[in-house]
């Protein structure tokens, strides 16, 4: 059971109260951008085994949107941040 | 390869079963091989077995990185079924259930499979009318599949809550009489045995660490024991291709899930057909030896975590009470996770990839089992030509970019 504590509202929630949002800071191609750097926005994913940077919304609670790091293998969480504040190690790590 | 029969059986057991020989070679890595194929699953083996036998192509290996049938070809609940919607789904989907049903002749061995029928339950009219939508198109692409009636739902599953009370009152259900399930080992097993037998080299315990590249080809290929020189490699690792992608230097539009699977005690005949719920996502069978085979949705986060947890337990388990109360007294013995390559259109890639001489076998999501006998045509067909396999042609990566997907959201009849 993954269990993050919300940068935005500060409940511990569980997977059951989060939404999964996938793999984070994919930026919007320019509108001039070739088809295939489209086509790698839209579907192209590194999917990574092991540290992933994500996004997740605390669903069940304040509605937020937030980053995670987490590793895709054990399930650690090793990260979470607001969007708006500079990566930093997480002082909780559940 | 000696052959499996009912004398060879009979003079076994008078022989205390003292002399039966391994299924297959564990085989020594030589330093080249003409094809390479990762990953030694259900589809890796079968891309091995054509590859020697519909494509007489010598000096093969499968590299295993654990024992075969490891991943998700051990993991599944074993269903097979080919009711999928567009022509080109429902060709190659079929393609591999014929293939299954003649599979125990041509491998000489018995994979049990029982074709007891695959339900979709209707829950409301709007399921009803997605169903015979389908069905119609079914009929269009000549594969078998009606819509029954809640009176028979409740003749061929007496057990199932129809009362008055039920969460999900059920209007019929969709019905592929050929669908049904199949002992997944033995489909390894067998298409390992066969492939041994026919001179291909199965490496298991070898994983694929890296490759050697000269240009936009493979030269080699790196592994846990060591480099070994090749003309072609094909991949077939579900849930991991992303990951061997990564070392080859591209990217695919897949992301990866953890599916659950879970058995109960074994009990006596009471379940004799695969059935679906799509109001709870559920799907449950019971295995010839009696457990119930019971699986259900998505953790709906990327996961490589082969192993289960207690939400997807709950889900399931809770959906099955709902579905069946007299299973609430059965417990529950093992439950387990495999590693599924879920794409945006719920459709397989197949064939090439930016590298030269690197095809792909991947996308299958959660239902690749099924699929193993055609996933292995079709890969074998690109390595050994070079050429995508007719059947494949609208399977291929280059579909996103063209944006040709093949949304196949018939496929599970749930969200995935």
């Amino acid at each position: 059971m993954i269990m993050i504590r919300c940068p935005y509202c500060t409940e511990l929630r569980t997977e059951e109260e989060l939404v999964y949002g996938g793999e984070a800071d994919l930026v919007r191609p320019a509108e001039t951008s070739s088809d295939q750097e489209w086509t790698d926005y839209l579907f192209m994913r590194a999917n990574l085994k092991g540290v992933h940077h994500e996004q997740w919304c605390c669903s069940a609670g304040c509605g937020q949107w937030f980053k995670v790091v987490r590793d895709t293998v054990s399930h650690k969480v090793l990260h979470v941040r607001k969007f708006e504040e500079l990566p930093q190690p997480a002082t909780e790590v559940v | 390869m000696r052959r499996y029969s009912f004398a060879r059986l009979v003079w076994q057991a008078l022989r205390g079963n003292t002399g039966w020989q391994p299924a297959w070679r564990d085989s020594k890595l030589q330093n080249h091989y003409d094809v390479i194929i990762i990953g030694g699953g259900g589809h890796g083996l079968a891309t091995a077995y054509y590859l020697a036998t519909e494509y007489h192509v010598k000096n093969i290996a499968v590299l295993e990185k654990s024992w075969l049938g490891s991943g998700n070809t051990g993991r599944n609940t074993t269903n097979v079924r080919s009711d999928y919607m567009f022509p080109e789904s429902c060709a190659l989907y079929d393609l591999a259930l014929k293939l299954y049903e003649k599979l125990a002749i041509d491998l000489n061995i018995n994979i049990m499979l029982s074709q007891r029928g695959w339900m979709t339950l209707i829950h409301n009219q709007h399921q009803m009318e997605s169903a015979y939508h389908k069905v119609n198109w079914m009929h269009c692409n000549e594969l078998d599949g009606e819509i029954i009636d809640a009176a028979e739902v409740q003749r061929m599953l007496p057990a199932f809550n129809m009362s008055a009370d039920a969460r999900h009152p059920v209007l019929g259900a969709f019905l592929q009489r050929r669908g049904g399930t199949i002992r997944h080992d033995a489909v390894a097993w067998g298409y390992a045995r066969a492939a041994s037998g026919l001179g291909v080299d199965i490496v298991q315990h070898c994983e694929v660490v890296g490759f050697v590249k000269q240009g936009n080809r493979i030269t080699a290929v790196e592994t846990t024991r060591g480099t070994i020189g090749c003309q072609a490699v094909g991949v077939a690792v579900a849930g991991h291709s992303s990951v061997i992608a990564n070392m080859a230097g591209f990217r695919l539009p897949v992301t990866s899930h953890c599916l659950q699977a879970m058995v109960s005690e074994p009990v006596r005949p009471v379940l004799n057909h695969v059935v679906l719920s799509p109001a709870t996502g559920v799907y449950i069978n019971q295995t010839q030896k009696g457990e119930l085979v019971m699986g259900s949705i998505l953790d709906l986060y990327q996961s490589y975590g082969q192993r289960g947890n207690f939400p997807a337990i709950e889900k399931t388990l809770t959906a099955v009470v709902e579905m069946f109360p007299m299973f609430a007294q059965t417990r529950l013995m093992r439950h387990w996770a495999g590693i599924v390559d879920v794409v945006p259109d719920s459709s397989p890639i197949l064939g090439r990839t930016p590298i030269d001489n690197l095809y792909i076998n991947c996308g299958w999501g959660t239902g690749g089992f099924k699929a193993i006998p055609a996933g292995g045509i079709v890969l074998a067909h690109s390595l050994a030509t070079g050429q995508t396999h007719p059947l494949a042609e609208k399977f291929g990566l280059d579909r996103f970019r063209s944006n040709r997907l093949v949304d196949e959201g018939a496929a599970a009849g749930i969200a995935h």
